[in-house]
C-alpha cells in the first residue's frame, strides 16, 4: 500500500469512527410535542393479523398450560418472524414454550419448535440433536425431516441431508420431496438436473404461492451459479412481478444484480429496505460503486447495528459482517478472520464466497483451503466460485 | 397440507434477513459511595408488548403516549430490577425519564437513583425484565465506579451477577495519571508550542553572528536534552509545590504567563542575540508552566491518600508526552537543517506565527475576551 492510499484509508477509517459516534452516543431528550411519533408497530392493532395473535395470547393466558395452543401461538410467532424480519417474535415464541422446555422430556411439537429457533440462532448442532429426538418418538414427522435436510445442507453435509430428504417421499407431496433433493443437487454437480426438474415442479397446477416462491428462487439461484444469467433474471423478476415481499428473494436477486454490474437496479430495488441489515448492507454496495451520497450514512448504520450486535454476545450477522468488512471497509485482515468463523458454522455458496474473496485479498491462501477442498469434493457448479479458486490457486505458483 | 406448507416455509428461509435487532435494554450504573446512579433504556416496542401503550389504536406509539405511561413504565421496569449491596435491598428513586433513539428504534430512558444504606463494596444485580414474554432478551450492564467500568449480560440463563467495587488498584491509579500527563501535554497547546519554539534552533549553532547547521546529531542532542531537563526541572518543582498547596497563583496570571513565555520564546528565536542560553529560559518559564499543570490536575481532583503517587504518574506523563515530540520532531529538524529553506521558512516564519498566535492568546487571557475561537482546541 503506498503512503497516500494509505493516508485515505486512515482518514476515511475516521470519518467511520466519527459517524458511529454521532450514532451511537446520542444524548436522551425530552421531546417538546406529544404527537411525536416515536416507533411504529409492525402492526396497527386493528390489523386481522394483530387480532389473530390477541385472540391466541388471551386464550392461551386462560390456560398457559395447554400445548397445543401454545404451539399454535408461537408457530405463528416464527412465520411472523420471517415475514416481518423480527428476531423479537422468536424470542416470544420461546417464552411461549418455555414450561415445557424445562421438561426432562418435552413433547414433540415443543422440540420442533426448539430446534427451528436454534436454526435461526445458528445453533445448528443443538436443533439437530433436537430434531433426531423428535424423530425417535415420531419417525412420520415430515416438517422434522425436512428440516433436518435444510440444516445438514447448510452445514455441507450433503449424504446426511440427502437420507433425510428420502422419508419425504411417502410423508408429503411428491413436489416438496424432489425440491427437498434438488435443493441440494443444485449445490452439488447436478445442476441441470435439478433445474429439470424444479422447472417440472413449477408447472404442478396445485402449488402454493409460497412453494412457487421457493422453488423459483432455487431455480434463480441455480442459473446464477452456473452463469444462466438470463433465466436466474427471469426467474426472480417473475416472482417479484407477482407482489410477494420476501426478504431472502430481494437479497438473493440483489446479489444477483451486484455479480451483473447492475448498481442502478439494486438502488430501486432496495432503496426503501434500510431495515433489514443484509439488504442494507447490499444497498451500501451499490451506492459505493455509483458514488451515491447516502452511502457514508449507511455504512455508519451499519458499524453501529454490527457493534450493537456484538455487544449482546451474538453471532448470527458473521457472514454479512465479513462481507461488510471486506467490500465497504476495504479490511480484508479483519474480515478473513470473520469469514473463517462463519465458515465453520455455515457452508452454503455465499459462505465460501465470502471466504475465498477474504482470502485472496489477504493473500492469505492457506485460509482457502478448506473452500477449496468442499469444492473439489462435491463437485460445486459455481462460475465464480471456480474463477476466485482459480484465482487463488496462481497466486500459489 | 398445511403442515406441510409451514416446513417450507422454513427451508425457504434458512438464512434470515433480519430486519431488526433482537430486543435489548441498556443499563449504565456509576457507583459513588453508597449512591448509584443510573440510565436504563428500554425500547419502545418491548415497553409497548409488555404493558400495551399504544392507548388510541393507531398502531403507533407517540411521545404522548410514553408520558402519560411513565408510572405504568417506571413501576413494570423497576419491579423487575433489584440492587443489593451487602445483603441490604438498596432503595431506588425515579429521577426523570427521556427518550433517546438506538440502531433499532425509539428507547424510553429511566433515569434513577440507588440508594445502598451503607457504603458499596459489593453489588449483586438480580435483573427479570421481559424475560417471561421474550426469552431472548437481554440486558447489557455497563458498572463504573471511580477508577474500574465493568461490563455484564443478563440474560434468562444468567439473571443474576455480583461485581466487587474495588478501590481500583494502584496501578490502575497510576496509569489513570499517567495518561492524564500525556494527554494534558498533547492537548495543551500552549506548553507544546513553547517547547517546540525552544526546540526549532536547536538543530543550529551560533558562528560569527550567524546560525549554521550543528555538524552532528550529538550536539543537537545535547542542547535538547539541556533544554527539555530544565523545562522538566522547573515545572515538576511548581508542579509539587503547588500540589501540595505550599504556594498558589492566580490562574488568569499564569495562563497569561504561559502565553507571554511562548512569546518570547519566539522573540528570541528572532533575536538570538537576546540569549545564548536557552535552557535557562526552559527553566525560568519551566516553572510557570508548572503552575498551569497543576491547575488541571486539581481540575482531576487529587485522592487525598495516594497524592504523592498520583502526582508522580501524572508529572511522568508529562515527561512522555514531551519526549515523544521531542523524537518525532528532533531528526526531522535534524534532517532539514542544512537546506535553505530552514531558516527563513521553519524558523523565521515559524516563529513569527507562533508570536502571533501566542500574542492572541496573551490579549485573550489578560483581558479575558475571547478574540478568536482558538480558545476552544486549548
Amino acid at each position: 500500500m503506498n503512503g497516500s492510499r494509505f493516508i485515505m484509508v486512515l482518514a476515511w477509517m475516521g470519518w467511520l469512527m466519527f459517524c458511529q459516534t454521532l450514532v451511537a452516543s446520542g444524548e436522551p431528550f425530552r421531546p417538546t410535542d406529544d404527537r411525536l411519533v416515536l416507533e411504529r408497530l409492525s402492526f396497527n392493532p386493528t390489523n386481522p393479523v394483530a387480532r389473530e395473535i390477541r385472540a391466541l395470547r388471551s386464550s392461551l393466558a386462560k390456560n398457559p398450560r395447554h400445548l397445543e395452543s401454545a404451539v399454535h401461538l408461537a408457530t405463528r410467532y416464527i412465520e411472523l418472524s420471517r415475514s416481518e424480519g423480527d428476531p423479537r417474535f422468536l424470542g416470544q415464541a420461546e417464552a411461549i414454550l418455555a414450561p415445557w422446555w424445562q421438561q426432562s422430556n418435552p413433547p414433540p411439537p415443543a422440540l420442533l419448535l426448539r430446534a427451528t429457533i436454534k436454526q435461526n440462532a445458528h445453533e445448528f448442532d443443538s436443533a439437530l440433536v433436537d430434531l433426531d429426538e423428535v424423530l425417535s418418538m415420531q419417525p412420520s414427522n415430515a416438517q422434522a425431516w425436512l428440516t433436518k435436510a435444510s440444516i445438514l445442507t447448510v452445514q455441507a453435509n450433503y449424504d446426511d441431508a440427502r437420507r433425510a430428504c428420502q422419508p419425504l417421499a411417502r410423508l408429503t407431496g411428491r413436489h416438496v420431496f424432489l425440491a427437498c433433493l434438488a435443493d441440494i443437487a443444485g449445490a452439488t454437480g447436478e445442476s441441470a438436473k435439478s433445474q429439470i426438474v424444479l422447472r417440472e415442479l413449477l408447472d404442478h397446477p396445485r402449488l402454493s404461492a409460497s412453494e412457487r416462491v421457493w422453488i423459483s428462487v432455487m431455480l434463480g439461484e441455480i442459473a446464477a451459479r452456473t452463469g444462466d444469467a438470463q433465466t436466474a433474471d427471469r426467474s426472480f423478476s417473475e416472482i417479484l412481478k407477482t407482489g410477494v415481499k420476501n426478504q431472502y428473494l430481494l437479497g438473493t436477486y440483489a446479489d444477483f444484480l451486484l455479480d451483473r454490474g447492475r448498481h442502478r437496479d439494486v438502488v430501486n430495488l432496495l432503496q426503501h429496505e434500510t431495515r433489514a441489515d443484509g439488504l442494507l448492507l447490499r444497498l451500501a454496495i451499490a451506492e459505493q460503486a455509483l458514488n451515491l451520497a447516502s452511502f457514508r450514512d449507511h455504512v455508519a448504520t451499519l458499524i453501529s447495528r454490527f457493534a450493537a450486535s456484538r455487544d449482546r454476545g451474538t453471532n448470527v450477522h458473521v457472514r454479512e459482517e465479513a462481507r461488510f468488512t471486506l467490500v465497504l471497509l476495504g479490511n480484508p485482515r479483519q474480515a478473513l478472520p470473520l469469514a473463517q468463523m462463519n465458515w465453520k458454522v455455515q457452508r452454503e455458496p455465499a459462505d465460501a464466497r465470502i471466504l475465498l474473496e477474504s482470502a485472496l485479498a489477504a493473500g492469505n491462501r492457506d485460509a482457502a483451503k478448506p473452500v477449496l477442498d468442499w469444492l473439489s469434493i462435491n463437485h460445486v457448479e459455481d462460475r465464480r466460485l471456480q474463477h476466485l479458486a482459480k484465482l487463488v490457486q496462481q497466486e500459489s505458483r | 397440507m398445511r403442515h406441510v406448507l409451514f416446513a417450507i416455509l422454513i427451508v425457504l428461509f434458512s438464512q434470515p434477513v433480519w430486519a431488526h435487532k433482537p430486543s435489548d435494554s441498556y443499563m449504565s450504573l456509576i457507583v459513588q459511595k453508597s449512591q448509584i446512579s443510573g440510565r436504563w433504556d428500554i425500547a419502545v416496542r418491548d415497553l409497548n408488548d409488555a404493558i400495551g401503550l399504544d392507548t388510541d389504536d393507531d398502531g403507533a406509539i407517540s411521545w404522548g403516549e410514553v408520558r402519560t405511561n411513565q408510572a405504568e413504565i417506571a413501576s413494570y421496569a423497576f419491579s423487575r430490577l433489584k440492587l443489593q449491596s451487602s445483603e441490604a435491598i438498596c432503595a431506588i428513586a425515579i429521577e426523570d425519564q427521556l427518550v433517546d433513539h438506538h440502531t433499532d428504534g425509539a428507547y424510553a430512558v429511566l433515569q434513577f437513583t440507588g440508594i445502598c444504606p451503607t457504603e458499596i463494596h459489593g453489588l449483586t444485580i438480580d435483573y427479570r425484565l421481559l424475560f417471561d414474554l421474550d426469552a431472548q432478551h437481554k440486558g447489557l450492564l455497563r458498572l463504573s465506579n471511580e477508577t474500574l467500568t465493568q461490563t455484564a449480560i443478563f440474560s434468562q440463563e444468567s439473571p443474576t451477577h455480583s461485581f466487587t467495587m474495588t478501590e481500583g488498584s494502584i496501578w490502575q491509579e497510576v496509569r489513570q495519571y499517567l495518561r492524564e500527563g500525556v494527554w494534558h501535554i498533547w492537548l495543551g497547546f500552549d506548553h507544546l508550542l513553547f517547547l517546540i519554539t525552544l526546540l526549532l534552533p536547536a538543530v543550529l549553532i551560533r558562528k560569527d553572528g550567524q546560525w549554521k547547521a550543528v555538524p552532528d546529531f550529538t550536539t543537537a542532542l545535547r542542547e535538547v536534552v539541556c533544554i527539555v531537563t530544565a523545562f522538566t526541572v522547573a515545572h515538576s518543582l511548581t508542579l509539587s509545590l503547588a500540589a501540595v498547596g505550599l504556594i498558589w497563583l492566580p490562574s488568569r496570571l499564569v495562563e497569561s504567563a504561559i502565553a507571554g513565555s511562548v512569546v518570547l520564546a519566539g522573540i528570541a528565536n528572532l533575536y538570538p542575540r537576546i540569549t545564548q542560553r536557552r535552557w535557562l529560559m526552559a527553566f525560568g518559564f519551566g516553572l510557570i508552566h508548572g503552575f498551569g499543570f497543576a491547575a488541571v490536575l486539581s481540575d482531576l481532583g487529587l485522592p487525598s491518600d495516594s497524592l504523592l503517587l498520583s502526582l508522580m504518574s501524572f508529572n511522568i506523563g508529562v515527561e512522555i508526552g514531551q519526549l515523544i515530540i521531542v523524537v518525532g520532531l528532533l531528526p526531522l529538524a535534524y534532517a532539514l537543517r542544512d537546506s535553505s529553506s530552514y531558516q527563513p521558512l521553519v524558523l523565521r516564519a515559524g516563529s513569527i506565527a507562533i508570536i502571533l498566535v501566542a500574542l492572541i492568546w496573551l490579549a485573550e487571557r489578560a483581558l479575558e475576551i475571547s478574540l478568536f475561537s482558538i480558545q476552544s482546541f486549548v
